[in-house]
Formats: structure tokens, sequence, C-alpha cells
């Protein structure tokens, strides 16, 4: 008997008129009224005493009434009753078993559970399709079901389903049998292992050389593998696990371009460094640690969740965040995380072509607006409700992305190196150790492709493999974990289950102790009904792996009870060499450490310079660039996204310098600063550098490119290229093309000769090498859409006193205004062509690493000595843009004239708007004008006039050409863009 | 350094279920001269540590239970089933209490002050600076007629019926007011973030010893954290101030702990 609870709002409900504006805009005004209702559907067995008890603690007397049963409103034309489908995290549901628990005094058996599901009662004259309309804007039928009812409904009050997930299969382990010509392994590798039915279990993603050497290893041992060992071995071998393309031999280059080009800078820079150098751990542990003071780590993360983020906007993001939230909490021995860093690729949001995976024209992709709000709602579900600030991060729109978004999530943690004599930056799994998962449950969500049968009461609905995040069951373990077992020296080695689930994080931690004996029926299922492989790879969300010594299990077990957590031993760390797991004792799985991890083969790759021609736009100059530089200000690359900010907190852990918008004017800054220990003045800096737009005219400056703007944003906001580390993701596409080979390896190539010369180590990095969309249009042709290859710079930097950061806002009229560093005619791929037309070929802006590191130094030693009132980095959309911000966010007028401005940029156009890199605009108060010019003798710069207290922007860049507006005007157009998001 | 320490005024400031603003809230304590622990609720229900113990208690910010049900209700519901009885005990004894945003809604849920916390006029979580007008009598809002601090929150309208609102205006339990003050000018703001009833930004009960508010003022312990920090110490700078170390939002747990010392 399911026990039916609805609570309807009793004042006037924010949440319905919010949705009554959206469904108005989408009928065209036909909806008059929305009236929301919670429904909490119980599945398990309660006195009605405890039903009316559980009633009272679901309503706030104040603001709701509830009612046991359907609630139906006097007055609707239509019902849309929207829950999840069977097997999907059901938050609201979980915290309602809770709080019945509590009340009840009892556990809820296996089998009962509580759904929850809203109820939106629209009144008005919709027509069907206006209702569908509304529907499809509801959910998300990959994880949400809808169902819809007319005004009949309150005749049929009863009607409740609920989405209980039944598996009936019983389970099995089957033996694959490789012995088979090429092209079945082939079919086996590309669709996966066949079902008994015949169906193939989806793709295992391994090429013919991995088989054969697959079948060669069992071959020797005289058996077939097991479905749980190919399994496995896919995960460990996958792109995604292994990074193949960065670990493969490149035409000359047989270590691979990760380690020449990326390890090889860092371990130079190291080196070069010597007693200076700041780094603690990289490149091996689950993110990358500098020296924050003498008796802190600060660690740095950045991931990418672009395919799951297509499917399911919200999920996607939401998982992406946490999911790096448990990189940090797995870094050393648990580091806790102080600040989460965002970066969002989208199409266009006003693009409404549609798109389609399949030729019948029957799944059809979101379209880009949706998928922008989905991961916006994402991000800002998954860092509020884990109480981690988001200071700082990006957004920028390109055609390209449309057809996979890329949704950058990261973390920063802090970790005490030491507790008592323990060193927390290191871990290692000792034989003999309990391994212990700690957190949700497993399911099947998050399985390759996964289809599996499942019945509810009404439907047959599949589960899905996709995942939402549970953002509170992960807060908990995080708290109970980094907050008090690590500093009782509970554990021996901790890591996040992402990607592969236990098979990778279990397999990993092997590697510390040199061995892993797992029993999988001792895994916490989220239902019955698992096979034994699905549990093993299962990708379900908040799980941890821990190595507890027996003689602590107790007091971690305790512990872990009393914060409500679940932690449940599964097997135990062993020194055999092997990963041996079983299942009901049989074993399922018995393999070398030394082949699962180190069996692929390396595979020789051939890159080709592409041969492509961008072509230059032949421009006439008008004399008024005023209306270029207003449009500009409301691109969607450069235009305020301070919607953004104001729904990511940045305030939380009560750190926060400089925030993400700036000054009177709220103008959105590029890095971002704060305190992550709040007993301490020293300050952690945050930036970024993505400047795709150049990759495919020269990948080489456009990797430069990236790396100089993220170093400059956060020297502009005072940090110091003495304690500056950065992070690469790489996301490109059709990575198996020559020509994509060759663009990958000469941004890595820059990656090295930039870093090395700046002396920015990399400590931590990602990259997800298949960024392509294949489909069909809305006529059925196929399509095939890639991403422009994007490289992404975080920086990670620390200061010693954040009183010393420097905003952008203008502050006195009177100050200087100067602009350092040389302006070339570097227009090439820049926003201005952008904004032009199609054609965007010409000069890709150099980097002159040499000058830029000596204007970066004296820069450093300005800001240290408080000379600098503002400071902007000069980035995209050029000088006009960057003195625009600056006087915006002051709301303080400019008058500056840019006919002498150093460098070999001879026309208007490219003055105003190249994209020139190593340049800082700033202004300086005019008692410090001669101590700050003479710290930067033997460097270009200019004084190009001063602030006013106009309220105008003057810029006059010869006699006949000039920019000129009032702030306000450029506020306006700066703010309109996304002014209704 | 015995005798001093146990002098010090304890504070339990309460975590767990997702709550997440105890670290800040202690180190405001400590700043303010306090004894101050962060305790996991469960540890209290287990009877590990008393409440008795302590002079202050402390609901801080966070997201208790997802907010699902509803901000604020799952987690009182836990203090409601497992706690009532000692934190009557512990009001009877005129110690002090207070809520911060979603400690607030905690409070508001438990019943321990008026009125109830929902969805923002927006229906969108908002993270801003108000500025605030005092104007109830309390303990904690000794000394202080005005005050700015962030908010961060998607459920932080307040709402009471039109007796409740009367009572507390006649036992002078409004707290504090949003208005148009330094912050919100400074940025161009609305001064009600939220469209909270009568702009009503926190309130008071049991003689203004229970106290709740949606801004943070455990996010304001520091001039650093002022939206417009840049601007006042570069003004500071230029007429030869001492630009101050800390913010306005320490006065509040000065208050409290002062409360005590006195």
């Amino acid at each position: 008997m399911v026990i039916r609870i609805d609570v309807t709002p009793t004042i006037l409900d924010a949440r319905a008129e919010v949705k009554l504006k959206a469904f108005r805009a989408l009928t065209g005004s036909a909806v008059t009224k929305v009236h929301i209702v919670d429904s909490y559907l119980i599945d398990a067995k309660l006195s009605p005493r405890q039903v009316s008890q559980v009633a009272h603690a679901l309503t706030n007397s104040v603001t709701e009434a509830s009612t046991v049963g359907r609630s139906v409103p006097q007055k609707f034309d239509w019902a849309i009753e929207v829950g999840f489908l069977p097997g999907v995290t059901d938050n609201v549901g979980t915290t309602t078993e809770q709080t019945v628990e509590d009340i009840t005094k009892r556990s809820f058996k296996a089998g009962e559970k509580v759904y929850s599901l809203q109820v939106f009662f629209i009144e008005g004259e919709l027509s069907r399709a206006h209702v569908e309309k509304i529907v499809a804007s509801l959910h998300n039928p990959l994880i949400q079901s809808a169902r819809v009812y007319d005004a009949s409904l309150k005749g049929r009050k009863t009607l409740t389903s609920i989405p209980r997930v039944e598996l009936t299969s019983s389970s099995r382990v089957l033996e694959v049998d490789l012995e088979v010509s090429d092209e079945e392994l082939l079919t086996i590798g590309t669709h996966g292992i066949k079902n008994e039915d015949g169906t193939h279990r989806g793709p295992l993603a391994l090429d013919l050389d991995a088989l054969h050497a697959i079948r060669n290893y069992f071959r020797r041992l005289r058996r077939s593998p097991t479905d749980v060992e190919l399994e496995a071995l896919a995960q460990t071998w996958s792109e995604h696990c292994k990074h193949t393309i960065f670990a493969n031999p490149i035409d000359s280059i047989s270590e691979g371009i990760y380690k020449k080009y990326i390890k090889g800078a860092t371990a130079k820079i190291r080196a070069k460094k010597g007693k200076k150098d700041f780094c603690v751990s990289v490149f091996k542990d689950n993110a990358g640690g500098i020296i924050f003071d003498e008796k802190y780590v600060v660690t740095h993360k950045v991931e990418t969740h672009n395919s799951p983020s297509a499917l399911d906007p919200f999920g996607g993001a939401i998982t992406g965040i946490v999911g790096v939230n448990r990189d940090t909490l797995g870094f050393g021995l648990g580091a806790k995380p102080v600040a989460n860093v965002y970066g969002f690729c989208f199409a266009f949001p006003e693009d409404t072509r549609k798109l389609y995976r399949d030729k019948n024209l029957t799944q059809e992709m979101l379209p880009p607006k949706r998928i922008a709000e989905g991961v916006i709602q994402g991000i800002n579900a998954g860092g509020n409700q884990s109480g981690i600030p988001t200071p700082n991060g990006f957004m920028l729109f390109d055609d390209s992305y449309r057809g996979k978004p890329l949704v950058f999530a990261g973390t920063v943690g802090l970790i005490p190196k030491k507790n008592g004599k323990r060193i927390l930056y290191e871990k290692k799994a000792k034989s003999g150790d309990y391994i212990v998962m700690v957190g949700g449950r497993v399911g099947l969500d998050g399985i390759h492709g996964a289809t599996f049968s499942s019945v509810s009461l009404d439907s047959g609905s599949p589960a899905t493999a996709v995942q939402i995040g549970d953002a509170i069951t992960q807060k908990k373990f995080s708290d109970a974990i980094c907050k008090e077992a690590r500093d009782l020296n509970l554990y021996n080695s901790i890591t996040d289950n992402g990607a592969g689930g236990l098979s990778s994080s279990v397999a990993e931690m092997a590697r510390e102790s040199n061995g892993c004996r797992v029993d999988l029926e001792k895994v916490p299922l989220k239902y019955p009904g698992l096979q034994p492989w699905q549990i093993w790879i299962s990708e379900s969300q908040e799980r941890m792996t821990l190595s507890v010594p027996k003689g602590k299990w107790k007091a971690f077990s305790n512990l872990m009870k009393r914060r409500g957590v679940e932690a449940t031993i599964i097997g135990e760390f062993t020194h055999s060499g092997r990963c041996v797991v079983t299942y009901q004792k049989k074993s399922v799985m018995d393999l070398k450490l030394e082949f699962l991890h180190d069996g692929l083969p390396k595979k020789q790759m051939q890159s080709k310079k592409p041969e492509w021609v961008f072509e230059e736009p032949k421009l006439t100059e008008p004399q008024d660039f005023s209306n270029q530089v207003l449009s500009l200000l409301s691109r969607h690359n450069i235009a305020s996204h301070e919607f953004l900010a104001r729904q990511f907190d940045h305030e939380v852990q009560g750190g926060s310098v400089i925030k993400p918008v700036q000054g009177a004017g709220r103008v959105t800054g590029d890095a971002g600063v704060f305190r992550p220990l709040l007993s301490s003045n020293r300050g952690v800096v945050l930036s970024n550098g993505i400047t795709p737009y150049y990759a495919n005219l020269d990948p080489y400056k456009m990797a430069t490119a990236s790396i100089d703007t993220a170093i400059r944003d956060a020297i502009a906001v005072g940090a110091t290229l003495d304690h500056l580390a950065i992070l690469d993701n790489f996301c490109w596409a059709s990575s198996n093309e020559p020509e994509r080979l060759w663009q990958l390896k000469e941004s890595a190539r820059a990656c090295y000769d930039l870093a090395t010369l700046y002396g920015t180590p990399f400590i931590s990095g990602k990259d997800s090498m298949f960024n392509d969309f294949k489909g069909y249009d809305e006529d059925g042709d196929f399509l095939k859409i890639s991403i422009l290859p994007t490289l992404l710079v975080s920086t990670l930097g620390v200061i010693q006193n954040v009183g010393k950061a420097i905003s952008i806002d203008v502050k006195n009229a009177g100050d200087s205004v100067y602009v350092l560093g040389e302006t070339h005619d570097e227009l090439g791929g820049s926003e201005y062509y952008r904004m032009l037309g199609s054609k965007i070929g010409g000069e890709v802006p150099v980097v002159d690493g040499k000058k830029n590191m000596k204007l970066y130094r004296a820069f450093t030693k300005a800001g240290e000595l408080g000379l600098v009132a503002s400071a902007i980095s000069v980035g995209r959309g050029g000088l006009a843009v960057a003195l625009a911000r600056m006087s915006m966010a002051g709301k303080q007028g400019l008058d500056v004239n840019l006919s002498d401005i150093g460098g070999d940029a001879k026309r208007v156009d490219s003055i105003l708007f190249s994209e020139s890199q190593g340049r800082i605009a700033l202004t300086v108060a005019p008692e410090n004008v001669e101590k700050f010019e003479h710290i930067f003798a033997g460097i270009v710069f200019h004084n190009v006039g001063t602030v006013t207290d106009t309220g105008k922007i003057a810029i006059a860049c010869s006699k006949h050409h000039s920019v000129h507006f009032s702030v306000e005007r450029a506020l306006q157009s700066y703010r309109s863009t996304f002014k209704k998001w | 350094m015995k005798t001093t320490l146990s002098k010090k005024v304890r504070v339990l400031v309460f975590s767990g279920y997702g709550l997440n603003c105890e670290e800040e809230a202690r180190y405001g304590f400590e700043l303010a001269g306090a004894d101050a622990e962060i305790v996991h609720i469960n540890d209290v229900i287990d009877g590990k540590v008393k409440l008795e113990k302590y002079q202050i208690l402390a609901f801080p910010g966070g997201f208790a239970y997802g907010d699902d049900t509803g901000s604020g209700k799952a987690y009182a519901n836990r203090v409601k089933n497992h706690l009532s009885k000692p934190l009557q005990k512990f009001i009877k004894e005129k110690k002090l209490i207070i809520g911060i945003c979603n400690g607030f809604q905690i409070l508001t849920q438990i019943g321990l002050l008026p009125g109830a916390l929902t969805f923002n006029e927006s229906n969108r979580y908002s993270d801003r600076w108000v500025d605030m007008e005092v104007e109830g009598t309390s303990p904690w809002l000794k000394g202080i007629k005005k005050l700015s601090a962030p908010i961060g929150h998607g459920e932080g309208r307040y709402v009471a019926d039109a007796d409740t609102l009367l009572n507390l205006k006649k036992k002078n339990e409004v707290a504090l007011r949003y208005v148009k003050g330094e912050t919100a000018n400074y940025q161009d703001l609305p001064a009600n973030p939220n469209g909270a009833t009568e702009n009503i930004a926190g309130v008071l009960s049991h003689e203004g010893r229970v106290f709740g508010l949606m801004p943070h003022p455990d996010r304001a312990l520091f001039t650093t954290n002022l939206p417009h920090w840049p601007i006042l110490k570069d003004r500071s700078k230029r007429s030869g101030e001492i630009f101050p170390q800390y913010g306005a939002g320490l006065q509040i747990f000065k208050n409290g702990v002062d409360y005590f010392n006195n």
C-alpha cells in the first residue's frame, strides 16, 4: 500500500509565479494560473498515527497545508505530474525517508522507499500542443517521467503509481570466447559483450590490438576471460582512464606528449627552482598540490563532464562538480574543498535548429539554451549545497559547441602537511587493510549504455545511464572524513570512485599494496538484481574507497555510523600482485595487476600539418568606433555574466576577497582571490585562460595565448610568478585524425615552452579527446560537429596578503591611466573579427614570453608597494573593451589617447581591438606616478590618459578616429545580453 | 592559562547533515574571545555532548538535508524529535541562541522563532550583499545601528501572518530590516533581496535572546569581505588613515560573548 502525502502552499508561491511567467512565454500567454503541489509517495507500512505525524513533519504550518491522499485544487484545466524514472537518484525521497525513520524510530526495510513528485496544476485555455510544450519544459525524459491529466483527475483521486525498480534476472558470470575471428573481436570491442539473448551490452571501446593482447594473456592461462574481467580491462584501458593519446608515442616523440611536454615542463621547472620549488605533489594523485604556507598544502584539479552534460545538463554538471570535490577529498589523506571553479563552452542560446542523435529523428538533442540553463543549475546545486564557494569561472559561446557542450568543473582543496608525524599529502594502502566503501550505494546508474528490464507499477520504463548527484550524502562523508577520521588517523589511503567505479578505484589503490581481493556480494546495492560485472564497474555517485587497518575498523565504522554515513568492508588489500574478485565465493576475476595496469599495447601515432586557409576580412575604417565598442560589450563572450555570480555562492566559508563581479558597476572580473584559512592573511588566486578561436589558425599560438591569458589575469589581481602553478585541460575533437593530432602536439609543445620560461609548473591536468557529435539535422541529413580544439589553462596562485589584491574598478578622478606592453596587428581569431562575420583569418597574437615576464615581475613589485589603484588584464575584445570594463566597474569616466601606444598596430581597429598578449591596463594615483614609472624603466609602458568625473568614456585613436559614449550607455549595452537570465 | 580558558564563554556550533557554515561561525566566536566548538548534532542526541555545558548555541548556515522537503525542515524535525527538552531548559536558563541563514530557517521550523522563510520572490538562489537597520532589542544587537553582510539563500523571504507581525512589533522583536544602505547604494541594488515581508531580515524571541537572521555576519568578519573594500582601502590610503582588519559582522559575535562577560 502506497501512502501519498501532498503538501500545498497556502501563501503566494514564488515557484508557481516564476513558472507562470515561463508557461505564458511558451503558450502565448494562454496560461492564467499555476499551482504547485509537492507529493511524497511512501512505500512502507505506517500506522495512521505515524502517517499524520509524518504529514505534520513535512508541512510548515505558516506557509503550507497537507493532505493524506491526492490533493486537487478546486479549479484547473491540466495537471502535470513530474517524477523520477525507476532507479534515478531521488534526493527529496531520501531525505523524507530519514524523516520517516526518525519519527517511527525504525529503519526502512529492503524494498521500502519514499518517492517524490511535483504536480503542476495549470489553468488556461490550452491546446494539446501548448500542454506538450509545457511538459517538455518541465522534465528530461532520460531521467524523469511526466504524466499529464486533464480536469477529470478530480474524479480519480486515488490514482498513484511509483517508479519502483524490479530486476528479475538472476546473477550470472559469462565467459567470453575471444578465440574468434578479428571481425567478431571487433564487434565485441565496439558493441560490447553479447548477452545470452543476443543483444550487446554497450561499447567496450577496445581496438583490435588491445583485444589481441587480452587474448594472448588468457591463452597463456588456458582459459577465457569472464565478463567481469573484460569489462574491468575495458574500463582501465579506456582513453578516459589511460589517456592513451597523450601517452602513446607520436611521430618522433617516443615517450608521448604528456611525458615530454607536460610532465617534462614541470620536472625542468622544479629542478631549476631548487629550494624555491613550491610543488608538493604533482601528477601522482587525484589533484595537484603546492605549498600554501609552512603548515598547509593547497590543491587544485579541474575536470570535464562534457558528454553527460549534453544528455542531462543538470545531472551532468552536478555530478561534474561533486565528482571533482571527491578528487580533492581523495588528495593525500583527504583535502578539504575550499573553492570551486567552473567553465562552460556553449552554443549560442538563440540557436533553435533541431539536431537528432538518430536517423529516424526520434532522439532529439536538447537545445543550447536548455543545456546552458541545466548546466548552470547543476553547478548551482552542487556547489551551493556542498558549502563550497565559487570565486572564479567563465562562460564562452561558439557554434562548434552545438553538438557537445564543454563543462569544466574544478575544486581547490586545503590540507595540513602533517598530523603529528604523519605526512598527510601522501598515502599508501597496506597489505591486510580492509577495502572499505563509503557513501552512496551501487545501482545501475552510470553503466555504459546499460539497459535493463525494470518494471514499475504501471510502466516498463528503463532505468537510465545518466546519474544525478546527491550533494548531501557526499557532504556527510566529506565532513566525516576530512574533518574527523583523517585527523584520528583511521585509514591509510583513500581515493574517489569516479569513472570505472570500484574496478578503477580498488585496482588503483591495489598498486600501493600490490594486490587486492574483493567480495562483490558485500557491496551494498540500491536494489537487488545487479550482475557482478555491473557492481564492479557501476559509476554510481558519492562513493569513496578507503583502506582501513583492521585494528582501526571499529573506530572508523563507529564514527561513520554516528555521522549517518554508510561504510562497508568489501574486501582486503593484499600483496599477491593480483586483483582477485569473487562473487558468492566463486572467483570472477583474477588478473595480474601488472597486466591490468600496463598490459595495454602502445600504439605509434602519426600527425600531419593541416593545410587550412583562413581569409582575413578587408575592412574600411569608420571615423567613429563607438558603436563597434558598444556592440562588443554586449557580445556573449564579453557581456556581464553577473547572473552566474549571483547564483553561485562565492561568500560561503567567509573568505571572499576579490569577487566574481567587481566595483560599483558590477563588472565581471577575470580572476578571483579568497582566503582559504580564516586565521591567515594569505590568499589563493584563481584565474583561467581559454582562447579556442585561435586554435585552427595556429595551435601553438593558441596554447601560448591561453597560458599567457591565465597567468596575466592572475598577475593583474596581485599574484606573483614565484608562487603560481597552472593546470591544463585539453578538450579536442576527432583525435584519431592526423591533423588534429598535429594541433595537439603543437599546443603541448607550446605549453612546455611557455611554462618553462615563466617557471609556472603544471601540477595537474585532464584531457577529453573526442568531443564530436555525429547525428542528423532536421532533414535527416548526416551531420558531424566537432568542437574547436580547446585548451583551458587554470591557475593556482598564493599571495602573502589578501589586502594587497587589486580590483579592476578605476578609483579616483585624476588618476593616470597606463597601458603596459605592446599592441600589434593581431586581429586573427579576435572577438572583433568574429563579430563582423565569418572571416577570422589574420595574425594570431604571438606571446613574447621573455618581455612579458619582465613586465609581470615589475607589475608584481608595483602591486606589492601599493602603487596600483586598479588593473585589468587586456584580453578578449582588446584595449577598447578592457578600458571600458575598468571604467564601468568604477562608474567613472576615462579620457585616453591611444595614438602612440607601442607595438606595430597601425590601423585604428587593431589598436582598439587587437588581442595582443602580455598587456595590462591600470590606473595610478598622481602621487605614485613617479615611483611607478621608475619601476617600469626599460619596459614598454604608456601613460595614455586619466580617470575623469565626466561619466564619459572618451578614447582618441588618431586625429580622425575616436570612441565616445557615457559610462551609463556602456553599462546598458554590457548588461543587455543576459538581462533575462 | 587554564583558569583563563575556563572563564571563556562556551559556544556550541551545530554541524551535520549538510550544515556548512560552522567553521566561519566558530571563527567569529573565537575572534570574539569565546571557546567555541563544532559539535555534530548526533553527538548531542547520543548524549556524548551536553547542551548544559554551553552558554551559547549557534545554528549556522548551510543546506541541511539539501533543503529537501523545505529549507530547515528535516533538521528541525531531528531537533524536535530528540532535543526538545534540553533546548527548552537552555532557553529557560536565559542563555543565548543564534540561527544564521539555514540556522534561522531551522529555528523557525522548530518553532523557537515566529514566522517562516520561503522561496525568494525570484525563486532563485541569490548571493549578494545587503544592508540592514537594527530595530529590535536584543543582547545580540547591542550598540549596533546598521549592518551590512552577504546573503546566500534560495529560501529567505520572511513571511508571517498579520497577528504575528503585530506581535513582533509590539514586543520589539523585529531584529533587522533590509534598507538601501552603503553596499546596496554602491552596487545599485534593491534594498530587499528576496521580497521579505516588511523588509524583515531577522527576528527575535525570548526577550531578544533567541535571534535568527538570513544575512551572514560570519561572512563579514573581515573588511576585505566587503564588496567595495578596494575603494575604501584606496580612500583610507590617500587620506593617510589605517584600514581596519576586521569587519562589522564581528560585533554580533562579540555582543553574544559580552552578554555573559558583563
